[in-house]
């Protein structure tokens, strides 16, 4: 596939993450953030998000496994990961978190347990999504290609 | 208590609508090295020199120490210190330098709690660049000042 070629199958699918929702505009500024003094920004950003989000989803299940849940400890987990997922963009997973906390509130196991599930889908798409993003994007760079900046105007 | 902005002179070399800040530092205070990056490389790119802490603790040390900084961005949720601790230390010891507290989204009641810390602003995280802008042009106008 020439260059050309894989460069607009990574805006159009760039783009498709947008439109569902699985990336908000805080992703557009992460890109932005990068250049030639700092290029594997975004590859950085979103690969520290995925230990981050991980370990929080590792730890999410063994809180809400205890005999006793600690709704405290539980809240705290999902405030982070709301936080990450938040800063890079990850749309779909932040609202899941919101969700997740009005539970938490509510201390209502049930309801956890299906926020758990939930947000853990909602990561896993969204890492596949990216995945297959940052997998595009080498391959351009490989071809000797660069990068084409998204902008939401579409 | 509240802080009044930056200690040490600027150079500001303005370019057209840029201005950068090269002689202006930053604490970026925050637990998630997501967060840390984020904001480091935001304010690498108007020009600052960043330094990092990951929590209130190993920020007040820094002061301690000897260091200082125009701008501390501050985390409230922090292991060993969080933010709203690390802030009332840093006014107790006379730091001056404009500490802006970054949050999630909370109620007002914890961002007031925050503020009365002894913040001179508190933003909901992540900062966007009108906010990194704003921020700078405040420390930018309060050195021109002194």
């Amino acid at each position: 596939m020439e260059v050309g070629q894989m460069q607009r199958r990574l805006v159009d699918y760039t783009k498709s993450l947008f439109m569902e929702g699985f990336l908000d505009a805080q992703f557009l500024q992460l890109q932005q953030l990068q250049d030639e003094s700092n290029p594997d920004f975004v590859v950085e950003v979103v690969s520290l998000f995925f230990d981050d989000s991980e370990k929080l989803l590792n730890d999410l299940t063994m809180a809400l496994d205890q005999p006793n849940v600690d709704f405290k400890k539980v809240d705290a987990h999902v405030h982070q990961l709301k936080g990450s997922s938040s800063s890079i963009g990850a749309q779909r997973v932040k609202n899941a978190c919101i969700a997740f906390r009005s539970f938490c509130e509510e201390q209502n196991i049930d309801a956890t347990l299906r926020c758990l599930q939930q947000v853990k889908q909602e990561y896993y798409l969204v890492k596949n999504k990216l995945e297959t993003m940052l997998r595009l994007e080498q391959q351009i760079v490989a071809a000797g290609g660069s990068i084409p900046m998204i902008e939401l105007g579409f | 208590m509240s802080g009044n902005g930056a200690s040490s002179s600027s150079l500001n070399m303005i370019s057209g609508e840029d201005v950068v800040n090269n002689n202006l530092s930053a604490l970026v205070v925050d637990d998630s090295p997501l967060l840390r990056l984020l904001h480091d490389i935001h304010l690498k790119k108007y020009g600052l020199k960043v330094q990092v802490a990951e929590n209130g603790k190993v920020a007040v040390d820094l002061f301690h120490l000897g260091a200082s900084f125009d701008l501390v961005l501050m985390d409230k949720e922090m292991p060993v210190m969080n933010g709203v601790e690390a802030t009332k230390e840093l006014r107790a010891m006379g730091v001056t330098s404009m500490i802006v507290g970054v949050t999630s989204k909370n109620g007002p009641g914890e961002q007031q709690a925050f503020m009365e810390a002894g913040l001179d602003y508190c933003f909901e995280k992540p900062l966007t660049p009108e906010i990194i802008s704003f921020l700078l042009e405040e420390l930018n106008k309060h050195n021109n000042k002194n």
